[in-house]
């Protein structure tokens, strides 16, 4: 792999009928390789999730990058967040903005606010899947009662929520029923946990199973 | 629970205003669980922490109040940090495990210090074994974010079991910790290979992606490896589509760094981002088309990924159509054509709801469009315009621009459109987009001209932007006097005189200047406004009146006649700015004054590659030349002071110029050698840098024996010796040859480096007394013709081209041949002349099958060199190429010829 683009330079100026200074055109291609690991081929990774309340407010935040170092930063970025989305009418669909070189997608359910920001090479659909994670664990954390009072009055339901979904950026979990699984304490208990996850990976196994035999 | 309301009127925190303001429901401010709040009472409250007897509810509920505090940006400080620190790891004596789940988020929280640390660990690691899935997985999360390297070592076993733990989720939380721990940690880390490849083949799918993310940044520096990884899953099955879109990601960069072995047939890898186009999930569809995009794939490569982006523009969901159309833009920058076929659906995306989706919608039509279809676009994007976001407006002007260019004979309509555009609200950088587009059709589009500078006069007119106006002003000097009627701009620029700021009455000034030298019949009338400039209270504004006044009418000595005073005027300051920096730094202060034409008109060519290839640069190939050339900066001048000390070399004139250190020596040998190329009119003078890499070796009377056979033109002579050369301290062997006069020879030379090598003790330091002779091959190298060439870029290469004499020219065509690309071809071509390449036109635009490029210089005896190249593909990469040369000497426009010829 590494021997290709020297040899291949090198014939170059062989099968020139003109030839053009055989040692730099060695000289330029070589050059244009790069050895370094492009930067976006990285892991999925959100930039921060916040719920913000119908008039910009903090509910609860969790920032997993260092794009916002300060306070008043942060603030900052919620506040244009805010504003930049006020507008929409993003109901059951989750809507999308990109500013700053940030995507932030974005959903309300009542008073309540939802965002999840990524950076600008990000795949804007797993942050979407983040978003609709977090919005569905939070329904049914609060048993449907969606608003602001009611999260306030579960917020730590909601911290743990949020710590349960990303980790320093990696998304841990999508699944809204999976996270507000962890969060309440179901399968706490090992042993009933293990069972469940066996009876899963049978019913799993056995769907896998039939798919194949159907294809 | 006590709530601290008293007081609440004094220190009411930030995050109660809400409820303030809407003191009139009163329902609200009662049922807000944290009204009230405040740091102090909540701090009293965590006392209850330490009570023998836990109140869980009570206890959850304070903790609760101090992650609430947090999360509203509340700091504590260093005491109340570690007091609460203290209390909450109290809370372990309780097996509640919801309370226990808001004590590890609250460590969390508190990031406590290294010394704190010691005292949970042990709780922690307690629950990392613990029989309680969920504890081990949150202990292992929490812990691996506050220790540091020796305690992971110690709990280093537990991790590696918990990562092939049965339970998905406590895999997981060790994988993911692992991530985190791999950037400060790597070679710990990396010990865990075994078990993070067996989680990459667990059925549960996050362990599987988190797996994946973990085994790749153990391997991210083995390619090998990282493509063997990639083979093995590409065949095999990926459970979760979080997994699936990480592993494109990994195939299109194996695929990127090997892309020279995708012709042969076999693309397995391809087919794995193609088959994935057909995947369940969007997610995946979209990250394999993205992919596919930013590749270098033929048109029928390309359809499929399209197809999927097509159908996701009608998609009901706006994340989707957003992420389809911004992955189109991006297409269509670079291959219009096929995006031509999503023309209809992207017209309907155009009044989406979504403003980022309707922008983007935009600027993609703007690319694909074709010419019967700009009128309508522009029209609709006139209605649009109103309710978007200056950003968004910038993205569009720029999107006009490139438009017009495509199609110069819209220019009317576009030119109205930015001109209306120019008259809206707008900040500083819309304007700034916009003037400069308008000066960018200008100077393209000769029929727009007129009309474009007079949309740009009626701008300034009524413009709040300092800096705009004098661009303007600037401009308008060099293109208005050209025009047809150049008395009707005078009124919009002595306006500016009248009603201006000094540095806009400054440029006003300068600008009157230029229309009065140019245009004679404007001369007398431009006197009496220049006379009234003298009167201005600003000295600059007087200063200039003053100069132009006298240049005009030829009384300064640098007017004696017409041709000079518009060179004084419109001549292109050719100083590269960074030298004359440099120059007047080292300038000391004395006698002679300082003499602008002896600064280096030679542009560094260092930080030029780097900004034609960002980054792209191989570590050891920058870091080879970092060490060649320690002082990139000013080294002409450098050059020229030491070769001038040296009395051999004083007579020898001025320095011409000085090539790049260029390496002798293959890397890490006993001896590195390196020669820099001194070009003087009627010498050259070889310098070679020499350094001993062996401590146990001294060397004496250290030369280069330069044997130029091969070079008829060039006899040494003289050559300066190095008398001793100790390790790591580099030196320096001289050699000089004379050549005839002004002529560019051009040789080969061969170079065997002689000395005499003398042991040295390295612990005393000391030489032996006797030496042994030796010698040491070095590589041979040319002095080709580029190396008579300097790189002299100029500002305005239309004008410098106009201003040459066209007797001068010399055109001709020729052959490439066959060439890697079009880019490849003009790089190549630019290396062999060594020149200047201006205005941007180095850089080939991808998939372009024509190219024009500029490039200018300073050849041996002062000669002004300016070419313009023309390449145009035939067939299959097959490159021709026109050449058309002026110069100030016709003789040398031959010459480059001949260079280009037998280059």
């Amino acid at each position: 792999m590494v021997g290709g683009p020297i040899s291949r330079a090198a014939a170059g100026p062989l099968d020139l009928p003109r030839s053009i200074a055989p040692r730099s055109s060695l000289l330029w291609p070589a050059s244009s390789f790069s050895a370094r690991p492009c930067p976006q081929e990285t892991c999925p990774s959100v930039k921060n999730i916040l719920l913000l309340d119908s008039e910009g407010k903090r509910v609860a935040v969790k920032y997993y990058s260092d794009d916002w170092p300060t306070l008043s930063a942060k603030l900052a970025f919620e506040k244009s967040v805010f504003a930049k989305t006020q507008k929409a009418n993003a109901g059951t669909e989750a809507e999308i903005v990109m500013f700053d070189g940030q995507i932030v997608v974005y959903k309300f359910i009542q008073d309540l606010h939802f965002f999840v920001t990524g950076g600008e090479e990000e795949n804007e659909l797993i942050l979407a899947s983040v978003l609709q994670g977090f919005s569905d664990a939070v329904e049914r954390l609060l048993k449907n009662m969606v608003d602001k009072r009611t999260a306030l009055e579960n917020l730590d339901l909601i911290l743990l929520c949020l710590d349960e979904i990303v980790d320093g950026g990696i998304v841990l979990e999508t699944g809204g029923r999976e996270i507000a699984e962890k969060v309440s304490g179901h399968g706490l208990e090992g042993a009933s946990s293990a069972e469940q996850t066996l009876v899963n990976a049978l019913t799993q196994a056995r769907e896998h199973l039939a798919k194949s035999l159907l294809m | 629970m006590p709530r601290s309301l008293a007081g609440g009127d004094l220190a009411v925190p930030e995050m109660a205003q809400p409820y303030m303001k809407k003191d009139d429901d009163d329902e609200d401010v009662e049922y807000s669980p944290f009204f009230g709040i405040e740091k102090g009472a909540v701090l009293q409250e965590a006392r209850a922490f330490h009570d023998p007897q836990l109140d869980v509810r009570r206890c959850s509920q304070v903790i609760t109040k101090l992650l609430y505090l947090l999360n509203q940006g509340e700091t504590f400080t260093k005491v109340e940090a570690t007091e609460v620190f203290f209390a909450v790891t109290k809370l372990f004596q309780s097996s509640d495990a919801g309370l226990r789940r808001l004590v590890y988020l609250m460590i969390k929280e508190l990031s406590p210090s290294s010394d704190e640390v010691i005292i949970v660990t042990s709780s922690l690691m307690k629950d990392m074994n613990s029989k309680t899935d969920m504890y081990r997985a949150n202990a292992i999360r929490v812990l691996c974010r506050i220790i540091d390297g020796t305690l992971l070592t110690q709990i280093e076993r537990y991790l590696k079991q918990a990562i092939v733990d049965k339970n998905p989720v406590v895999a997981s939380a060790a994988l993911v910790s692992g991530i985190h721990l791999a950037q400060a940690n790597p070679e710990t880390v990396k010990r865990w290979s075994n078990e993070v490849q067996e989680a990459v083949q667990s059925r549960a799918p996050l362990v599987q992606f988190h797996g994946l993310a973990l085994l790749h940044q153990i391997r991210q520096n083995d390619r090998l490896a990282v493509s063997k990884l990639v083979s093995s899953l590409t065949r095999g099955s990926v459970r979760s589509p979080l997994a699936q879109c990480l592993l494109i990601r990994y195939t299109s960069q194996v695929m990127r760094e090997s892309s020279m072995n995708t012709q042969n047939g076999d693309r397995p890898f391809f087919d794995f981002l193609e088959s994935s186009l057909r995947h369940k999930a969007e997610m995946v569809v979209l990250e394999a088309a993205r992919k596919i995009t930013e590749m270098d794939v033929t048109s029928r490569e390309l359809a499929p990924a399209i197809t999927v982006l097509q159908l996701y523009l009608s998609s009901s969901k706006p994340v989707l159509r957003f992420a389809a159309v911004r992955t189109l833009n991006k297409v269509a920058m670079t291959r219009p054509l096929a995006v031509t076929n999503c023309n209809v659906d992207l017209e309907s995306l155009m009044s989406d709801q979504n403003r980022s989706i309707a922008t983007l919608a935009i600027t993609t039509l703007l690319k694909t469009g074709n010419e019967s279809s700009v009128d309508r676009l522009i029209k609709q994007i006139t209605n649009f315009m109103s309710d978007i976001a200056d950003e968004f407006k910038i993205v569009v002007v720029e999107a006009i621009r490139s438009l017009c260019l495509k199609f110069p004979l819209k220019y009317r309509s576009m030119l109205n459109f930015l001109s209306n555009s120019l008259r809206e609200e707008g900040g500083f950088e819309y304007k700034k987009a916009i003037v400069d587009s308008i000066v960018t059709l200008i100077s393209e589009i000769p029929d727009a001209k007129e009309i474009g500078l007079l949309h740009l006069c009626e701008f300034i007119e009524d413009c709040e932007f300092t800096y705009l106006s004098s661009q303007i002003l600037h401009f308008l000097g060099n293109e208005g006097p050209r025009t047809s009627d150049p008395s009707r701009y005078i009124r919009y620029i002595y306006n500016r005189v009248i009603l201006e700021n000094a540095t806009v009455r400054a440029s006003a000034v300068s600008t009157l200047a230029k229309f009065g030298a140019l245009v004679d019949t404007l001369k007398p009338r431009i006197f009496v406004l220049l006379q009234r400039c003298l009167f201005d209270t600003e000295d600059e504004v007087r200063d200039r009146a003053t100069l132009y006044l006298q240049t005009l009418s030829g009384e300064v000595p640098i007017g004696n006649d017409e041709k000079d005073a518009k060179d004084f005027l419109f001549g292109s300051f050719d100083v590269p700015l960074a030298n004359l920096e440099a120059s007047l730094r080292t300038y000391e202060p004395s006698e002679e004054p300082f003499d602008i034409s002896l600064v280096s008109r030679e542009v560094r060519s260092l930080p030029l590659k780097e900004k034609a290839a960002p980054g792209k640069r191989p570590p050891a190939a920058a870091a080879a030349a970092a060490v060649a050339a320690p002082a990139p900066v000013s080294t002409v001048d450098a050059y020229q002071k030491m070769l001038s000390s040296i009395p051999e070399f004083s007579g020898f004139g001025r320095l011409f110029k000085s090539s790049e250190p260029m390496e002798l020596t293959e890397a890490e040998t006993e001896y590195a050698v390196s020669v820099v190329k001194h070009i003087y009119d009627g010498y050259i003078v070889l310098q070679y840098n020499c350094a001993n890499t062996i401590e146990e070796q001294l060397l004496e009377d250290v030369t280069v024996c330069v044997d130029a056979s091969d070079a008829e033109e060039f006899s040494e002579i003289c050559l300066k010796p190095l008398a001793s050369l100790p390790y790591n301290s580099p030196g320096q062997v001289f050699v000089a040859f004379e050549k005839p006069e002004g002529v560019p020879a051009v040789g080969k030379f061969l170079n065997l480096l002689k000395f005499t090598v003398k042991e040295v003790d390295t612990t005393t330091g000391e030489a032996d007394e006797d030496g042994v002779e030796d010698e040491y091959q070095l590589e041979d190298f040319e002095i080709v013709s580029s190396d008579y060439m300097l790189r002299v870029a100029v500002s305005n290469f239309r004008n410098a081209w106009e201003n040459m004499d066209p007797e001068s020219e010399r055109v001709d065509e020729y052959g490439l041949g066959v060439r890697e690309s079009l880019a490849e071809a003009v790089n190549a071509v630019i290396n062999i002349l060594g020149m200047q390449p201006c205005e941007g036109t180095e850089v080939v635009p991808k998939n372009a099958r024509s190219h024009t490029c500029l490039l200018s210089g300073v050849f041996i005896g002062n000669v002004k060199v300016l070419v313009r190249l023309s390449f145009g593909l035939s067939g299959p990469n097959e490159v021709a190429m026109k050449l058309a040369v002026r110069s100030d000497d016709p003789e040398v426009s031959d010459k480059i010829h001949e260079i280009v010829a037998s280059g």
